[in-house]
């Protein structure tokens, strides 16, 4: 059922539409930013600059802005989805390009108050667009292979470009949080059944090519895969680092060292650890308690995201919140595995948590949508 | 564009299904996070905790004090020194290159200086958490410079050290030696190796006592656990075990006795010894010429220590106890009691001394050409006739000298802790089969029985041979008094079982030789009331011919030997002096006992009435001339040490 067929007397308006926000996820994603200030104060070493402060503020602009969104009428978001698309990749053609002419692998740009990241903002305008794009599309032809095409080229493009900057995490994040819509969106299992094979059966083949003469990658790719299977193989090189961030998650232990008493973060044997490896540190001082508490939080906001998709009737609504919901844990579940050693390092930040201005704000943006999608979803004629 | 009501039902069915799926997946997936955290935190984090204490924690060994060396009376003899130097280890230094680079601005560090550490960083050998001096013995102002510079020096540790330092110089460096910094060869010459010795230039015992009784003294190590960030830098001291210092050591010697000796020494290459009869206690062991051991202590430059090897006089050994020389005349008294004792001779009976004697077709000399006449025992010692002693000698045979010679303790190096003790030669007829693969000749008894020949005595043993002879008891010489304020034991001297008028009768002798106008060492007697001196002069030949000493060149000139114990009523000291190629032992040797034996008697510099009247002027000029060490040298030159 398409928006223009529900009853819209149904939808609250006005200023009203603040008591429709789903504030228990508001309440959420604010605790979920909390743990990142505190983490960031006791990466600081105690102290609110550099990082905690600016974190705080921009979390407070964030705030505003998604309140702000989810005032907005959902239809507008589904209607500037396309607009929103292409300029995102109008943007990342810009990066592109001037990177080529000399800004270095510069994957931002200035807006004079903050960075953006064209790709960040990338992993929402392509959401967007394959909701508006199924919302669209009849549903019997959801899956017929042209229609398959489309959405697929779609995503293939931004991540080609992205995977291009270089940066493999989020073109990573791009691909996975595309499919997942595709799939929410009813998707036939083959499709997905048939990539998955491909992939395995090529991972296959990489592996077993190794060593003759028609092996797939460059010996020194082999390596990074050998590296990430068993670190300790090159303890001082690329292994250095999570090596040193498992050792600071698994010497938290259940209650962890205290605040602030993390030795791996405090004497800086972790690295990049108030960005990528921000979970290590809580994990350090506040052990399995902390680290699974964040989980939790984390948890309960796909959760709240996935009970609101479900109880949405609108098909743009409730693809758009599968879809941040899914990228959302992309993200966090890349970025645990990443630091546990269960995946390799692809430098994917942990949502909310980690310092970062764009990432932070395009996040919150998203959550705009969800919350909008959330206040101005049909409600039954009663 | 409308779609049918079922259509949109359905759709909304199938999302919400897929929806479901995909939460259940996420949630799925979560829950492997989660357990996958729970393992790494809750079963490994014993294991992952102690890889992060591996990471942190550094363990260092803290060198000990060195135990400090004392003199009898509490006069510290070798004492550590605080110092300020810096040292790198390689586990924690990013990149050298950089912070030898800020080093050469900060403190000025050479090229060359840089290059030694580069390399020694840089070699196997060097561990990674083996630390490398790049400087010592900083000024407080350099080391201060590093210390605030210290974050931008990754790797680099200031350290305050401590450094031997021998307040009294060239005094005692024959007997308290000196330390060096350890070395690679020694540490590759040890079976095992005390891991205080991997401390950086950890200071071991190199010669004297100091190498002797190096256990006692290096102490134990103690060890600082210190926490340290990814850098190496230190940020806090977590535990500290305190070593042990090593044991503080009181020897025997008085250091102003000694200076008194090194003084007295000075100018010749000559050694000697005084003991106390009474204990055995070493009271001074002198050896010109000496050299400064602090200089080796902070790294001897090439041209100094080339300059001490090619000294003539051998400034190197401690000739006191090093040095073999043949005895001369002061063996006299070891051929004369083996006669007594066996009963081949009488104290009264008399010799005819001719100036020669015929024996083996070979004919043997007395010092004197024109003989002396009839001499008993007494006469022989006071004019120290050889031809007595030859006489004694065909009587007694070699075997009962060599074994007088033995019981007054010869041969013997006691025991000391002094490295490369000599014990001398007292030769027999196996010695010589053994070693020469030749039969013992009745000419080598001859020359033996007037200490010529193979007979070979240090100074130390003619001191321990002298107290024999003074107290007719088995003195054995002792150096350490006490080890952390414990008296070590002396050593129970029983009686030497010899017949005790033969010893008064050699003793009286020995008193004739300084105390009869006829004496050889007549001149060099005490005539102060109750401190007069007993003695025996012994000049060596280092040649077969005897010619004038004053026209040969030096290293062929006559050892000069003197022994002596005084009071000769009441022995307290015997002393006994070597002046290599000295001349005559009555002239060169015998003064210098004297002034020796006063000292030691009077504890300071002797009053002229202890001389005889006509040659106080002299001995005043030259007890003035004495480059002794003022009382309070010690204070005075600490500083710009």
């Amino acid at each position: 059922m398409s928006y223009l067929e529900q009853n819209l007397k149904t939808v609250p308006t006005g200023l009203s539409k603040i008591l429709y926000v789903n504030w228990a996820l508001v309440i959420l994603l604010t605790a979920v930013a909390s743990v990142g200030f505190i983490m960031l104060y006791s990466n600081a070493g105690g102290s609110f600059s550099p990082w905690a402060e600016p974190q705080m503020k921009r979390f407070g602009v964030g705030l505003a802005l998604m309140l702000m969104i989810a005032m907005v009428p959902i239809w507008f978001w589904r209607n500037v989805a396309g607009i929103g698309y292409l300029l995102s990749l109008i943007l990342l053609l810009v990066v592109e390009f001037f990177g080529d002419v000399g800004m270095g692998a510069q994957r931002w740009i200035d807006l004079g108050f903050m960075r953006l990241q064209p790709s960040e903002l990338m992993k929402v305008t392509l959401v967007m667009l394959l909701a508006g794009y199924y919302d669209w599309l009849d549903i019997k032809k959801v899956s017929r292979p042209l229609w398959v095409a489309i959405p697929v080229l779609l995503i293939l493009v931004p991540t080609a470009l992205v995977l291009k900057q270089p940066d493999l995490g989020t073109s990573l994040l791009l691909v996975f949080g595309g499919a997942i819509i595709m799939f929410a969106a009813g998707v036939s299992w083959w499709y997905f059944g048939a990539v998955a094979a491909m992939g395995a059966a090529l991972v296959t083949s990489v592996f077993s090519s190794r060593g003759t003469p028609w092996q797939l990658l460059k010996d020194y790719q082999y390596r990074r895969i050998d590296t990430f299977l068993d670190p300790s193989s090159d303890p001082l090189g690329a292994g250095y680092h999570i090596t040193q961030s498992k050792i600071a998650l698994g010497s938290g232990g259940w209650t962890g060292r205290g605040f602030m008493q993390g030795t791996q973060s405090r004497l800086n044997f972790l690295p990049e650890k108030h960005t990528d490896f921000i979970f290590t540190t809580l994990a350090e001082e506040f052990g399995f308690l902390g680290g699974f508490s964040l989980l939790m939080l984390y948890a309960g906001v796909i959760v709240f995201c996935l009970i609101s998709a479900m109880n949405n009737k609108d098909r743009f609504g409730a693809l758009v919140t599968i879809g941040i919901a899914a990228t959302f844990f992309l993200f966090f579940a890349v970025n645990m595995s990443m630091v546990m050693g269960l995946a390799p390092v692809v430098g994917v930040p942990l949502p909310m948590v980690s310092y970062g201005g764009s990432a932070m704000l395009v996040l919150m943006a998203a959550f705009g949508i969800v919350q909008s999608a959330h206040v101005h979803r049909p409600r039954s004629k009663s | 564009m409308r779609r049918s009501p079922a259509d949109t039902a359905e759709s909304a069915r199938k999302i919400s299904r897929r929806a479901l799926f995909l939460g259940g997946t996420q949630l799925a997936f979560m829950g492997v996070l989660g357990l996958r955290m729970r393992f790494m935190q809750v079963e490994q984090a014993d294991e992952f905790r102690l890889l992060a204490d591996e990471n942190r924690l550094k363990v260092r060994l803290l060198p000990p004090a060195r135990g400090l060396l004392y003199d009898r009376n509490g006069v510290i003899l070798a004492e550590n020194e605080q110092t300020f130097r810096i040292v790198i280890r390689k586990e924690d230094a990013a990149d050298l290159d950089i912070v030898l680079e800020k080093l050469e601005k900060l403190i000025g560090l050479t090229p060359d200086e840089q290059e030694r550490v580069r390399k020694t960083v840089k070699s196997r050998d060097t561990g990674p958490s083996v630390p490398v001096t790049i400087a010592d013995r900083l000024t407080w102002e350099a080391f201060s410079t590093v210390a605030a510079n210290g974050p931008a020096l990754p790797g680099v540790s200031p350290e305050v050290g401590l450094t031997r330092f021998y307040p009294y110089r060239d005094d005692f460096v024959h007997t308290v030696g000196y330390v060096r910094p350890v070395t690679r060869d020694k540490l590759d010459q040890m079976e095992v190796v005390d891991p205080i010795y991997r401390i950086p230039d950890f200071q071991i015992g190199l010669t004297g006592v100091e190498t002797k009784l190096e256990d006692l003294l290096k102490g134990r190590a103690g060890t600082l656990r210190v926490e340290q960030n990814v850098h190496g830098r230190t940020i806090r001291e977590l535990d500290r075990q305190e070593g042990v210092a090593g044991s503080n050591i009181q020897l025997t010697f008085d250091q102003k006795v000694q200076n008194f000796v090194q003084a007295r020494l000075d100018g010749e290459s000559a050694s000697a010894v005084i003991m106390d009869v009474r204990t055995g206690d070493v009271i001074a062991a002198g050896s010109t010429p000496a050299f400064d051991p602090n200089k080796f202590v902070r790294g001897i430059s090439g041209a100094d220590y080339k300059a001490l090897l090619e000294n003539i006089y051998r400034p190197l050994p401690s000739k006191s106890v090093q040095g073999a020389y043949p005895p001369g005349s002061t063996f006299k008294m070891v051929t004369a009691l083996a006669a007594l004792e066996a009963g081949v001779v009488t104290p009264d009976e008399t010799v005819r001394c001719t100036g020669h004697v015929e024996v083996g077709g070979r004919r043997f000399h007395c010092w004197k050409r024109a003989g002396h006449g009839n001499v008993n025992l007494i006469g022989s010692l006071r004019h120290s006739c050889d031809v007595y002693y030859y006489e004694l000698a065909q009587r007694a045979g070699i075997e009962k000298i060599a074994d007088m010679g033995r019981k007054l303790g010869l041969g013997d190096d006691y025991g000391l802790p002094l490295p490369g003790m000599s014990t001398g030669l007292m030769p027999d007829k196996q010695w010589k089969r053994e070693k020469r693969g030749a039969d013992w000749v009745i000419g080598d008894s001859l020359n033996a029985a007037i200490g010529q020949g193979f007979v070979l005595t240090t100074p130390m043993q003619l001191a321990v041979m002298t107290s024999r002879l003074a107290t007719g008891r088995a003195i054995t010489p002792r150096l350490v008094k006490t080890i952390d304020g414990v008296e070590q034991p002396i050593q129970d001297a029983g009686p030497l079982d010899i017949n005790e008028n033969m010893l008064r009768a050699v003793r009286t002798g020995m008193y004739e030789v300084l105390n009869s106008s006829r004496g050889t060492a007549y001149r060099s007697r005490i005539v102060e009331d109750g401190m007069q001196m007993a003695g025996k002069t012994g000049t060596s030949q280092t040649r077969n011919v005897v010619v004038n000493n004053n026209n040969v060149p030096w290293e062929e000139r006559d050892h000069a030997l003197f022994v002596a114990f005084a009071p000769y009523d009441d022995p307290k000291y015997a002393v006994s002096v070597v002046v290599e190629h000295g001349g005559g032992g009555s002239t060169a040797a015998a003064p210098i006992a004297r002034d020796l034996m006063l000292f030691a008697l009077h504890g300071a510099v002797p009053p002229l009435a202890s001389y005889p009247q006509s040659q106080r002027g002299t001995i005043k000029n030259r007890l003035e001339a004495l480059p002794l060490r003022p009382d309070d040298e010690d204070a005075s030159t600490r500083s710009n040490a």
